[in-house]
């Protein structure tokens, strides 16, 4: 009833090709924005913060770059921790071995290594593909873990192979504030989202999702193989190499290479394919599915627990975390194989034709 | 139908809410000091730092069948951080500021150490890594809100040498040879090698570096690289599910047990329990206490706690040797509120901040450590605002076959060759964090 499109006519091609085309949707993300941006700062504690929503964005936007490659351009990639490392101990070398240097700079820089990186590692997806090409990025992930154990150069010689940043600022502006970390996140996310989305809408983003579906086709007509898998990896990197810096800088403040593990890697995989393949919005669903839920349910199931008279040990409950939390992937994967995405759009479209529906 | 599901799900959250804070609410009436816990009951470390978490609670249940901190009752939360540093800053987050703030933290684990020393600053809230973490932060000129109390890898390290050019008779004897070094690939293992590798200078054997991949049942290689090197000694650094792995390799190769020595967190009873006789010979350098099942504190425990049906974990476990470490954590967190109370008035809960001071001037003498049941466990400790170590002392014990037994006298770290490393490490990490040292006046405080 009010989510209808009924009288919006459209008398440019512009207005015809906006990312949302229809006025509520408009409405609905302004709105949105203005919620993360006034309302939940003024509302969330510490905690929330610190715990939850930051996380939530930056591991968004990690999985926003790894949607890029894997969603829209179908190359399966198992070394997203290794280019989000990349990222996070370049922006760290370019911030201790320049006096001087601005952060977002550094977060820049911090992604351009990861996009080099990302693109080399990208070279043998010419020739490989599918489970195979996971197998060779797999070497990006156990390589880069290596470099920054081995080559205490990267750490800066640290002793313990542990490195460390405080005091961060941008622009004068410190940024030490939970709250404060929390905006700067989330200004770099929607800007990053931004411009993923408009990229997936042009042209490039056409020739990915050609290789995508179906590359021998996608050749003949006239797309260069080398030239759409290659801009994936870069793009998908870059963006993977700034949600690694942020990772380290502002979620971590110190970190050793185990925080960019294989686990990462998987963690961020199943975030793409739980929250849907080929879907911005996919990405952010995927990664709260996997970065609140577990932490919801650890403080709930003790909660629970208490209301029917039950303590539940500690280790029961990470027990049964795991458990649910595993239960619950397997539900939604067979309930919405598409990811939690195609829910969304599902439910966008019942709307439309509620109350009505025939 | 949907409706009424939705419904109940609300109720049953709004109910769980509304419990938890009530819950709250009658905890804030009552005078208590909080001591958050770490776990790491599930995941690669589990069997080791179980009994630590059993034993740290435990203790903290005893005091307060005592009366408590001068009539302050302690109350322990636990969270799980499962070894991974970010569930660890995510616990931690949690845990600061509820039941009206934590006392101190004790993350048992190095990754999540150098994550929090970033933070616990800000927040005003210490934290003991006892044997553990940063060894630099030793220096409280530096690290103000650190507390490596009667313990870091560097004394570790160098007991464990002491004890081996002990037994070859003096330091020259150990000239030429080879010492092999397992460790844990990351900064935990890692930590261990600036004092191995300064005293290889010093007294001229050479060092063979073997690091594990975490979490460390892959060590083929590594044990191969053993057989075909023999190594005079071979020192480890391992934590966790790593230590049995390593001597079960080290019985396939045939690298003689006697000649192994595990640091503090590779010698405890979960780590030799299943290889049993095999492991015979086996020696790790012990941070004071080792397995203490005569010692009075366990016995109070088992009468006070266990006996009335409160224990933590299982009752055969209290007094081993990682739950002694825990209970040995705990006794350090309560005298430093202790001494906290001394100055800020008795019977009061204590602010983190304030809590800080206590751990700083701690002066546990050994009358007071007899007093709380701690005879033959440990020795004095008395930190200062430079020295927030307080303590250098340890021992060595061997596995029996199905037992600890001590091998070595107590023997001290070389303040000489520690002190210094100490200052420098951390004078670079205030270069790279451009902190300046805190002044004698920032010391009364």
């Amino acid at each position: 009833m009010i989510y209808r499109e009924n009288g919006q006519f459209k008398t440019s091609y512009a207005a015809d090709q906006q990312v949302f085309p229809i006025a509520q949707d408009r409405i609905a993300i302004g709105l949105m924005l203005a919620v993360a941006v006034l309302a939940v700062p003024a509302l969330a504690d510490e905690y929330t913060f610190r715990a939850i929503l930051i996380p939530f964005l930056i591991l968004s936007l990690a999985a926003l770059g790894l949607n890029i490659l894997v969603g829209y351009c179908g190359q399966v990639s198992l070394g997203t921790g290794a280019f989000m490392a990349v990222g996070a101990y370049a922006a760290y070398n370019f911030m201790v071995r320049i006096d001087g240097m601005p952060l977002l700079l550094a977060f820049l820089l911090g992604g351009l290594c990861a996009t080099v990186v990302g693109v080399l590692f990208g070279i043998p997806s010419l020739r490989i593909k599918g489970l195979y090409l996971a197998v060779a990025t797999l070497a990006a992930q156990f390589f880069v873990d290596w470099m920054f154990l081995r080559i205490s150069w990267f750490t800066n010689n640290s002793t313990s192979g542990s490195v460390s940043v405080s005091n961060l600022d941008v622009f004068g502006l410190s940024i030490n504030t939970p709250h404060e970390q929390y905006l700067l996140c989330l200004g770099i996310v929607v800007v990053f989202a931004i411009l993923a989305k408009n990229l997936v809408r042009s042209h490039i983003g056409r020739e990915w999702m050609a290789i995508r579906d179906m590359d021998v086709a996608a050749a003949v007509i006239g797309i260069r193989p080398v030239y759409a898998k290659l801009t994936a990896f870069a793009v998908s990197s870059f963006i993977v190499g700034v949600a690694g810096a942020l990772w380290a800088f502002v979620h971590l403040g110190s970190w050793e290479p185990a925080a960019f593990s294989i686990d990462r890697s998987f963690q961020l995989l199943f975030m793409v394919i739980i929250g849907g393949l080929g879907s911005i919005m996919g990405s952010f669903f995927g990664a709260a599915f996997i970065v609140i839920l577990p932490i919801f349910l650890n403080q709930f199931l003790p909660a629970a627990g208490g209301l029917v008279g039950v303590e539940i040990s500690t280790a029961m409950i990470a027990h049964a975390e795991l458990m649910i939390f595993g239960a619950l992937i397997v539900f939604f994967l067979i309930v919405e194989p598409h990811g939690l995405a195609r829910l969304w759009s599902t439910a966008k479209e019942k709307l439309r034709l509620w109350p009505f529906p025939h | 139908m949907k409706f009424r599901s939705i419904a109940m799900a609300a109720a049953l959250a709004a109910a769980a809410a509304s419990t938890l804070l009530a819950s709250g609410a009658a905890l804030a009436q009552a005078k208590v000091q909080f001591f958050p816990s770490l776990t790491g009951r599930t995941g690669p470390v589990a069997p080791n730092a179980t009994p630590f978490a059993n034993g740290y609670a435990d203790y903290m249940k005893l005091v307060n069948a005592r009366g408590g901190i001068n009539g302050v009752q302690t109350l322990v939360e636990e969270c799980e951080t499962a070894y991974a540093t970010d569930r660890g800053v995510e616990c931690y987050e949690r845990l600061k500021g509820k039941h009206g703030g934590a006392t101190v933290f004790q993350p048992l684990s190095t990754g999540i150490t150098f994550a929090l020393t970033e933070k616990i600053p800000a927040d005003k809230i210490p934290m003991i890594t006892s044997g553990y973490g940063r060894s630099d932060s030793a220096d409280g000129g530096v690290f103000k809100w650190n507390f490596p109390l009667i313990g870091h890898y560097w004394v570790a390290g160098d007991t464990v040498l002491q004890h081996i050019a002990k037994q070859e008779g003096s330091w020259d004897k150990l000239r030429g040879k080879k010492i092999a070094v397992v460790f844990h690939d990351s900064p935990f293992g890692k930590e261990l090698l600036p004092i191995v590798t300064e005293r290889s200078k010093m007294h001229g054997f050479e060092l063979l570096l073997l690091p594990v991949p975490a979490p460390g049942v892959e060590q083929k290689a590594i044990w191969l690289q053993v057989r075909q090197q023999r190594p005079d000694f071979v020192i480890m650094q391992t934590w966790g599910v790593m230590t049995p792995t390593a001597i079960k390799e080290a019985v396939a190769t045939g690298y003689p047990r006697e000649k192994m020595f595990g640091t503090w967190w590779s010698g405890a009873e979960p780590d030799l329990r299943d290889i049993g006789a095999a492991a015979k010979g086996y020696s790790a350098v012990m941070m004071q206490h080792g397995a203490e099942p005569q010692s009075a504190v366990v016995k109070e425990i088992l009468d006070k706690v266990h006996a009335k049906g409160q224990g933590t974990g299982p009752k055969d476990e209290v007094g081993q040797v990682l739950y002694m470490r825990g209970v040995v954590g705990a006794m350090l967190a309560v005298e430093g509120v202790r001494a906290a109370q001394e100055r800020f008035g008795k019977g009061k809960v204590m602010t983190g901040e304030q809590a800080r001071w206590g751990y700083e001037n701690l002066n546990l003498t050994q009358a007071k450590l007899d007093a709380l049941g701690f005879k033959g466990v440990m020795r004095p400790v008395s930190t200062s605002c430079n020295d927030h170590m307080g303590s250098a002392w340890a021992r060595v014990h061997t596995w029996d076959g199905s037992k600890f037994t001590w091998a070595s006298d107590w023997l001290q770290a070389d303040e000489q060759i520690i002190k210094p490393l100490v200052r420098a490490s951390a004078d670079r990490y205030a270069t790279e964090k451009k902190l300046t040292r805190r002044t004698p006046a920032d010391c009364q405080n």
